[in-house]
């Protein structure tokens, strides 16, 4: 392995002086054997898949139970209209980001960064950026190997399953991905890449993962919205030249501590927090009986 | 290092809504029906902890019943399996277990026919990674994404010896090896992840070896 954390990962682009995305496709071919061009291009399929995500959820979606689908629609709309608060950018990127979870709630084919509840940060903020910094295909593409290779650091040193260590663990994995990501195609150094990632999951820690009825659906899309606009911001405060006082690893570190010692019912059983209000518990009975509501009651 | 590849992390791609509750448990069940070789007449599917918690809102259940069909991940058909299922003429049946698993999301998943039957252990461990942690009470570990072979054999000197040797001696290197057996001098098991595909002559020269008696390739 060239990389087993992100200093050695930074430690790999300043001894070669090469990209973050590079290392990553060095890595995999080392691993693989595969050749380079194939690698590429298996990448490359996965972003057409998360392309058609987002235009799939853009068009609008709806789930079978009815909990979650249209909010992308909406999103795109009041982007239009031009007159939000946050922006068209930050706007942009979350609809696109809804737009992937609705379609992952709806049984949909998605590609999975690092997990399918998580997948709409990724591909939100990557296709979110795309107007605005105008990147080749061989730059989208090297935006997921960088992801990935952040992603894999955490996946190896901490979880990335919400049923492991709560939704700081997914989200704020993928969010954390997405800022690095972010920071590489906007131009900006690998260590800034570290800070935004490490910005970011610190600012994700502690979130459990309360799914209402145990479907990825409530909270989990809007918490893609969250996810990926925390990436933004993240990605544009380390471009500022703002850093972690916590390293990035150690904020990895911290993360799966806090993971260990969540209870279990806010690990993805549908028993805790959101849940366990009245309304997750009547929306779950609605859904799936009143025998099932109480179960996970 | 679980997760060796970039596409562990970035991927797979796969039928929603949940990597861990869907993409793992439909890669457990194919796993489960690649391990007994043909389509099973009934299976009996035990789920434990988040599993067992929120199988029907994450579509566990169809996904594992998918993955005993031999779909794959990102296969449409897994939406429909259940009716698939009874096409092919397979019976299943769920089981909420309420006692504790090490790990979170764990199936325990008996299939069979007229003729024998079979029973893993598998746990989906995130981002659609899945592992077998025990096969027809063999513990063992494997993670599905490597190519690797089963071989069942008798304990005896020298079976473990000719079968490295073989590989060896066609340049193909072991990544994990466990070796597993109920009682000295029974029959005992060998799970091999190989970095590099095992082809089919050199399957044929493993089942040759003294003492082996059967070879399974389970992943790819």
């Amino acid at each position: 392995m060239l990389f087993k954390n992100v200093s050695e990962l930074i430690e790999a682009t300043k001894e070669n002086n090469i990209s973050i995305a590079e290392v990553m496709i060095r890595q995999e071919v080392e691993e693989t054997g595969k050749p380079r061009e194939e690698i590429f291009a298996e990448m490359g399929r996965n972003l057409d898949i998360m392309e058609k995500s987002v235009k799939d959820g853009l068009n609008g979606v709806k789930s079978t139970s009815g909990l979650t689908g249209g909010d992308a629609v909406l999103l795109k709309n009041y982007m239009e209209k031009g007159n939000t608060l946050s922006g068209e950018l930050v706007l942009d990127v979350i609809s696109k980001a809804v737009a992937t979870n609705e379609v992952n709630a709806a049984m949909g084919t998605i590609c999975a960064t690092p997990t399918a509840g998580s997948a709409g940060c990724v591909p939100g903020v990557l296709f979110g950026l795309k107007p605005r910094l105008n990147p080749t295909r061989k730059q989208m593409i090297n935006f997921l190997f960088t992801a990935g290779a952040f992603g894999q650091v955490i996946a190896n040193n901490a979880m990335i399953s919400g049923a492991a260590g709560g939704c700081q663990a997914e989200v704020g994995s993928a969010a954390g991905m997405a800022s690095a990501a972010a920071v590489e195609m906007a131009g900006g150094t690998p260590q800034q890449s570290a800070e935004a990632m490490a910005m970011t999951l610190k600012n994700m820690l502690g979130l459990v993962c309360d799914p209402v009825a145990g479907l990825v659906e409530v909270p989990c899309v809007k918490r893609n919205a969250m996810g990926s606009s925390q990436a933004i911001v993240s990605a544009d405060m380390a471009l500022a030249g703002v850093t972690s006082r916590i390293p990035c690893d150690e904020v990895i570190g911290a993360m799966f501590r806090i993971g260990k010692s969540m209870p279990s019912t806010l690990r993805e059983t549908g028993e805790g927090g959101l849940a366990a209000t009245p309304t997750g518990r009547a929306l779950a009975a609605k859904i799936f009986g009143p025998a099932a509501a109480s179960k996970e009651g | 290092m679980k997760f060796r590849s970039v596409f562990d992390v970035i991927g797979p791609v796969m039928i929603g809504p949940s990597s861990s509750h869907t993409a793992g448990a439909a890669r457990i069940g194919k796993m489960a029906r690649q391990l007994y070789g043909r389509q099973p007449k009934w299976a009996k599917i035990h789920l434990y902890g988040s599993f067992a918690k929120t199988y029907q809102g994450h579509g566990t259940d169809v996904a594992i019943v998918g993955g005993l069909l031999d779909f794959d991940t990102f296969d449409e058909r897994i939406r429909k399996a259940f009716e698939l299922a009874e096409e092919a003429g397979m019976s299943y049946e769920f089981i909420e277990e309420e006692g504790a698993s090490d790990h979170p999301n764990t199936a325990r998943i008996k299939i069979g026919d007229d003729e024998s039957d079979f029973e893993l252990v598998g746990i989906s461990i995130g981002g659609g990674k899945a592992e077998i942690t025990e096969i027809n009470g063999f513990e063992l570990r494997l993670s599905g994404e490597n190519p690797a072979i089963l071989v069942l054999h008798n304990d005896r000197h020298g079976a473990i010896a000719s079968v490295t040797s073989v590989l060896a001696d066609n340049k193909i290197n072991i990544g994990h090896m466990e070796v597993s057996r109920r009682d000295i001098g029974k029959e005992a098991m060998m799970i091999i992840e190989t970095d590099q595909r095992i082809p089919g002559e050199v399957m044929e020269k493993l089942e040759g070896c003294d003492h082996i008696l059967n070879v399974i390739s389970i992943s790819e």
